[in-house]
């Protein structure tokens, strides 16, 4: 099985100071990780690759420095990885990252299953996932616990739908999001990490896809325009529904158009 | 010695120290101040007090005194070796109350902490500053005055040493109810007889520890730990010297074997990120940033490759040192709920013997044919090794563990090691460091005793 699982640097820390006065990140002397949720993505793709006589490449997007969780990615077993790389593509929202990330999917040759995290640590909308896969026009699923495939071209995958657990059979190619702390992932191995061949991780741009349009991409393919980043009020009141998600939804649209804010 | 019952009338002297809602007073008190978490002993004390400040403990003891009561301070109750429990009855001073972090001192690099204070929140008040206070034991709860009672060590011993090495000040209440501030803030004293040494691991027989003066460090901004799967416990242990000799100057060095991880994951309910070896070897590395961290650990990485290792897994992140780190921490509950009972030996020998002294234990478990899990500390040499009754009868546990205490200790001392690395003695292995000290050094012990607690009331019935 031919399997890709997108992964993303972020933060090494979940305690990023926004600047009080320009309201940017302070990312300097912060450490570099990867995503913790992938890390559940790329051990589910590692065991399928292992099962099936597979392989697993891996997917990111980002600065020339993001190459490094490529780099872990193969140290933890995957075969390779792609960095799509290009200043035209900055300040992508989640849709133009979605549609960036469905681009570059087309330029890999044949993938049967597109694995990703349920969400990052940095902008935690868990949607590039979900709107990849739109622009692929492949089925997708979120939240998926444990995937089977039938060797007949399904997977079998377990959702859940937070009320209940889902049993879907999902064609194959498709985009499944993986659950947190649906599995131990492995460590990455330092003696893989020395053998890796030198051009284990390849860079592309926006010359290489088939849609090269600069406008689609980027700061100006993105509908969602950041005015400013600032550090939420703490505050500690909370008001809890309860019910059934559909009861709770309609409970909280009526809060919402009672407050006018929506 | 003998020692008077606390009667009403001293309970209700007691009571007016430290006020009626901090005395507990017979039934009133919870069974659970009767044990440590292993000590093998059980007694509870006549009359409980809920110490506030240095004063209160200083007229409680002047009290005592007087009065030939016995005393026994508890702090988190976390001890192994049944230090602080009351055999004798009497008054038990509970530190608990004493929680707070006096002052931070950035000049002089020292905290000043009351004893109650637990070591993780020690460790995370300092790390918000920047700072580090590297002793590391496995129980995080225990308090500051604990630690300190039994020179505790953990898992950074190898490169930073054990609590006496982090002590700079103490003020001390005396059994006849003097208070004394010993050491201070000062780096270097060479100012007499080093008193607060003496009381460092003195497991409560010396003095009560009222307020402590800690050595910092800048904290490391960065470490990463290397988990080595090996064919045999035998390999990884042996790797051990060859890292020392190597002058590669990692904090940790631990050694574990799968049956232990398998009781850890058990216990834990989760997954350990590797299993498939039969043992492991952990080393921490730390350093001002990655590069310098990444070059510090691949000499020893390569080295442990060319000893035998099968691959050297990185544990670089957060979520990676949790997993693994979070089994490492419940080995001793997990070996302990793997057994109906279980006794520890909590031996210390030099750091070149750990490979022979473990094969050794392998070799007396066959013998005696009884289950002797471990793990421990491989770089600084201190093993905690597991006595397990499993199915066994009482009587027959009891004896076996007899003969495996008395052989594991003779074989350390013929390894030139110690009878504890950093439990203690307390009650429970008072009969191995007899066996094992010279008369001279154990009547020595006796005196400074003496000098200090010419009543003999402070945990009387402890480590000599």
């Amino acid at each position: 099985m031919e399997i890709l699982v997108c992964v993303k640097q972020v933060p090494g820390t979940t305690e990023v100071e926004v600047d009080p006065v320009t309201g940017v990140l302070k990312r300097d002397g912060v450490a570099s990780k990867m995503n913790p949720y992938d890390l559940y993505a790329v051990e589910l793709g590692l065991r399928l690759a292992e099962a099936t006589g597979g392989r697993l490449r891996a997917l990111s997007m980002g600065p020339p420095q993001a190459k490094a969780v490529l780099l872990e990615t193969a140290a933890m077993g995957a075969e390779s990885g792609v960095l799509v790389s290009d200043r035209r593509l900055g300040g992508a929202d989640v849709l133009a990252t979605g549609y960036t990330l469905s681009q570059a999917v087309r330029t890999l040759g044949k993938v049967d299953l597109i694995l990703c995290g349920k969400q990052t640590t940095d902008g935690d909308t868990a949607q590039v996932g979900a709107e990849m896969a739109e622009f692929l026009g492949l089925p997708h699923a979120n939240n998926v616990q444990s995937v089977e495939p039938d060797g007949e071209g399904y997977v079998k995958v377990r959702i859940d739908l937070d009320s209940h657990i889902s049993v879907q059979r999902l064609p194959l190619p498709c985009v499944l999001c993986i659950d947190s702390e649906v599995n131990t992932p492995r460590l990455p191995s330092y003696r893989r990490k020395k053998s890796l061949p030198p051009d284990c991780v390849k860079t592309i741009s926006l010359d290489d896809f088939g849609d090269r349009e600069p406008a689609h991409y980027g700061l100006t393919g993105s509908p969602t325009q950041v005015e400013r980043i600032f550090p939420p009020e703490k505050n500690s009141e909370k008001e809890m529904l309860h019910g059934s998600g559909e009861d709770m939804a309609k409970e909280l649209a009526a809060i919402l158009r009672c407050r006018k804010l929506i | 010695m003998s020692f008077s019952v606390v009667t009403r009338e001293n309970m209700e002297a007691l009571r007016a120290i430290v006020g009626q809602e901090n005395c507990l007073w017979g039934e009133e008190i919870s069974p659970d101040y009767a044990h440590d978490e292993l000590g093998g002993v059980e007694r509870m004390p006549d009359i409980l007090l809920r110490v506030h400040s240095t004063e209160e403990v200083s007229r409680i003891m002047a009290y005592a005194d007087t009065h030939r009561l016995p005393v026994v301070v508890r702090g988190s109750g976390t001890g192994l070796v049944g230090a602080a429990v009351a055999l004798e009855g009497g008054v038990m001073l509970e530190t608990t109350g004493m929680n707070r972090i006096l002052e931070l001192d950035e000049e002089n690099l020292t905290v000043t902490v009351q004893p109650g204070v637990l070591l993780m929140e020690l460790s995370e008040f300092v790390q918000s500053h920047g700072l580090f206070y590297p002793p590391d034991p496995g129980e995080k709860s225990a308090t500051i005055g604990g630690n300190i009672s039994t020179n505790a060590g953990g898992m950074r011993a190898v490169k930073y040493g054990v609590t006496r090495d982090y002590v700079r000040g103490l003020t001390v209440v005396l059994p006849t109810g003097e208070v004394l501030e010993l050491g201070g803030k000062v780096v270097k004293n060479s100012s007499g007889y080093s008193l607060k040494d003496v009381i460092i691991g003195s497991e409560g027989t010396l003095a009560v520890i009222t307020q402590a003066t800690l050595r910092l460090l800048p904290l490391p901004p960065v470490s990463v730990s290397l988990l080595a799967p090996f064919d045999s416990l035998d390999a990884a242990l042996d790797a051990v010297p060859a890292i020392v000799r190597s002058k590669a100057a990692p904090t940790a060095i631990e050694y574990m074997s799968r049956d232990v991880i398998l009781m850890a994951e058990e216990y834990l309910g989760k997954k350990f990120p590797d299993t498939t070896a039969p043992a492991y070897a952990l080393l921490t590395f730390d350093g001002p940033d990655l590069s310098q961290v990444e070059q510090a650990y691949a000499g020893t990485a390569d080295l442990c490759l060319e000893l035998g290792a099968r691959d050297i897994y990185l544990v670089d992140t957060d979520e990676r040192k949790k997993s693994v780190w979070d089994a490492r921490g419940a080995f001793l509950e997990a070996i302990k709920a793997s057994s109906v009972e279980m006794d520890e030996c909590d031996v210390v020998v030099p750091r070149s013997r750990i490979a022979d002294y473990i094969k050794f234990t392998h070799a007396l478990a066959k013998e005696l044919d009884m289950r002797l899990p471990s793990f421990g500390h491989a770089g600084d040499g201190n093993l905690h090794i597991y006595l397990c009754r499993d199915g066994m009868g009482r009587e027959t546990f009891e004896e076996k563990c007899r003969l495996a205490f008395e052989r594991l200790y003779a074989e350390a001392a013929r390894c030139g090691g110690r009878v504890s690395g950093e439990h203690g003695i307390g009650w429970a292995k008072k009969e191995y460091l007899a066996a094992h000290s010279a008369p001279e050094e154990l009547a020595l012990m006796g005196r400074i005793k003496a000098a200090f607690d010419p009543n003999g009331i402070l945990n009387p019935g402890k480590v000599i």
